[in-house]
């Protein structure tokens, strides 16, 4: 039904005779519609530039361009219009044809007046619900966008780059790369730029999962399988069905359950605990460790087979400390979060502290970064985090340099003693609680200078 | 000062259309007249093959046959209306112009295979009246089931709707007229 008040619905009417686009012209403009005619092809196509219309009302029998083949130049230049045939009397092959090209209905004229005012409503309706539909769509995919993805490095890009060319396929990905580094971003950002987006994606972080429990998490179980299991449960790819199964820690598994895992990923089949009925679920994998899967398989801890099922194309997420490039970027981004979240006017970084940022080794990563932006978020006063906000561990320090083992954390620990005391021997090796031989001995044995 | 002139088209039910009249008058605060003399014979406009009348066909008529009354001319019938798209309309009027007409056909309880109902048809046809004299005034269908601009394309639409014009309709009918 035509509203008067926001903009009117279109139809456009295609018919060679005067007398039936006269009448329909009338017939609509009463019910508020906006509507134009055309006699021909021709006129019609060149009506289609005034469009868009909402809906066509096309009669399949005219000289020239038949009604059929215009149907077909219509929908190129608008998908969304609604055709609705007309047909001069009861021709059911060229309607069947007209409806598996794509047209909404078809009317034998004469039309019953009810049945067409019903017709051009739910044609309506249907074109409203599929551009709710698509904008909906856009919204998802905005929505998932992989915009928590931060940074410029070129390590990065290369990695969103195989990211997004493996995305495209269904091919098994394993994810590498220490803890924090965003591991499951990426493995989002994977189904994110899939065919399989609209189907949901399912993380399961394998190692936080009791090995007992891992079983009946992954595949489910029936009423009864077990003592506590008073409800049939859908397992993680069940749930998974159509979309991606992200594993996470998958080098934690145990054996019985490789043999498991395996054996799905291969059939895409498997049985809910305590059942017998063969599901069937069509998921694509992707798996996440931190750990040395290859040491693991020498080691007969991992499954060669599983191994190599999972290892089709792996993507190596480089640690934090690889890419300093980013870390002001990062911090940045972070800053602006949780100045939202928490609504405080702290938006920027001093240099000394981005400075400290940059230099320290991120151990955790990204999720560290994160961690420590969130507290000294909390501590700054507007409108820059200092240096004293952020956690004390960061504290200038020289071993990142040497690495984490004791024997650089010693070198580095003396040798800023020794800065602080202005290289006095005694008063460094009391500091120390060593004596001074002993000091000179590591000394020699790091290689120390006096500056 | 405009007035609506109610023609019959013969067959019609004279009582049944002497009836509008006063509804009418209140319905648009204009004087309204049943043209006692000059009916119409409406067999030009008939289509054989469908036993029905062509009601664009009357409408030209009806104004070939009145052109200089300038307020607006409301034919009223008991035959079947079509146009040519459509298998049947109760009723058409130029949008924003001069000529209307109504067929109390598809109105009857009896077309229907029901009991005569004369209280029931003659308000059926009072919004069918009102509903197309609507168009002529420049009013176009209304959303509002409380309007008498409501389309109707069934007896049990028409039955649904007031003989009224809903709060919009009719501000913007004042404005028109």
């Amino acid at each position: 039904m035509a509203e008067k008040k926001s903009a009117p619905h279109s139809i456009l009417i295609v018919d060679d005779e005067k007398i039936v686009r006269d009448s329909l012209t009338k017939w609509f403009k009463q019910d508020g519609y906006r509507v134009e005619a055309a006699e021909d092809a021709t006129h019609a196509l060149k009506l289609m530039a005034e469009g868009p219309w909402e809906v066509i009302l096309l009669d399949i029998k005219m000289p020239g361009i038949s009604g059929l083949e215009l149907q077909k130049r219509l929908v190129e230049l608008d998908k969304a219009a609604a055709i609705i045939m007309i047909t001069a009397f009861a021709s059911v092959e060229s309607a069947v044809q007209a409806l598996k090209e794509g047209a909404f209905d078809y009317v034998t004229k004469p039309i019953d007046p009810d049945h067409l005012s019903h017709l051009v409503a739910n044609a309506l309706k249907q074109r409203t619900l599929e551009e709710e539909n698509i904008k909906l769509r856009e919204h998802i995919s905005d929505v998932s966008k992989t915009s928590d993805i931060v940074g410029e490095s070129q390590q990065l890009k290369k990695v969103l780059e195989m990211a997004k060319n493996v995305a495209q396929t269904d091919t098994t990905v394993m994810l590498r790369g220490e803890s924090g580094t965003g591991k499951e971003l990426i493995a989002r950002a994977i189904h994110a730029n899939s065919s399989r987006r609209y189907f949901p994606i399912i993380a399961v972080n394998c190692g936080a999962v009791a090995e007992s429990l891992l079983e009946s998490e992954l595949f489910g179980h029936e009423k009864g399988a077990f003592t506590g299991a008073q409800y049939r449960r859908k397992g993680k790819f069940e749930l998974a069905d159509g979309g991606t199964i992200f594993l996470d820690e998958v080098g934690t598994i145990s054996q019985k359950m490789q043999i498991q895992l395996l054996r799905v990923i291969e059939s895409k089949q498997f049985s809910r605990v305590g059942g017998n009925d063969v599901i069937s679920s069509d998921f694509r994998v992707i798996c996440a460790t931190n750990g040395d899967l290859e040491a693991a398989v020498k080691q007969g801890i991992f499954r060669e087979d599983l191994y190599y099922r999972l290892n089709v194309f792996s993507i190596f997420i480089p640690p934090l400390r690889e890419r300093r490039y980013d870390i002001p970027l990062l911090a940045q981004y972070f800053v602006h979060k949780y100045a939202a979240m928490m609504h405080k006017q702290v938006n920027e970084i001093s240099a000394a502290a981005l400075d400290i940022l940059v230099q320290y080794h991120w151990p955790g990563n990204v999720r560290e970064l994160e961690n420590v932006i969130e507290r000294a978020m909390v501590l700054a006063t507007p409108s820059a985090i200092q240096q004293s906000d952020l956690p004390f561990q960061l504290a200038p320090n020289v071993q990142s340099a040497y690495g984490e083992s004791l024997s650089a954390m010693e070198r580095a620990h003396i040798e800023s003693i020794l800065l602080k005391n202005n290289w006095n021997i005694s008063r460094s090796a009391e500091i120390l609680e060593i004596d001074r031989v002993t000091l000179y001995n590591k000394i020699s044995k790091y290689g120390l200078k006096k500056p | 000062m405009s007035s609506i002139l109610i023609v019959p088209i013969r067959p019609v039910d004279h009582a049944e259309l002497a009836s509008l009249a006063g509804p009418l008058e209140a319905s648009f605060h204009l004087p309204a007249a049943i043209e006692e003399r000059n009916y119409l014979d409406p067999s030009f406009a008939l289509d054989s093959y469908r036993s029905q009348f062509n009601s664009t066909a009357i409408i030209v008529k009806l104004l070939e046959r009145f052109p200089h009354f300038d307020g607006k001319i409301l034919g009223i019938t008991a035959v079947d209306l079509f146009v040519p798209v459509l298998t049947y309309v109760f009723g058409e009027a130029q949008l924003d112009g001069k000529a209307a007409v109504v067929s109390t056909f598809r109105l009857r309880e009896e077309f229907f295979g029901l009991d005569a109902d004369p209280k029931l048809e003659r308000t059926r046809l009072l919004k069918e009246a009102i509903h197309e004299l609507g168009h002529t005034f420049g009013l176009i269908h209304c959303r509002n089931y409380d309007c008498v601009m409501h389309s109707s394309t069934s007896v049990e639409e028409v039955d649904l709707k007031p003989t009224d014009f809903c709060e919009d309709c009719r501000k913007q009918f004042v404005h028109a007229d």
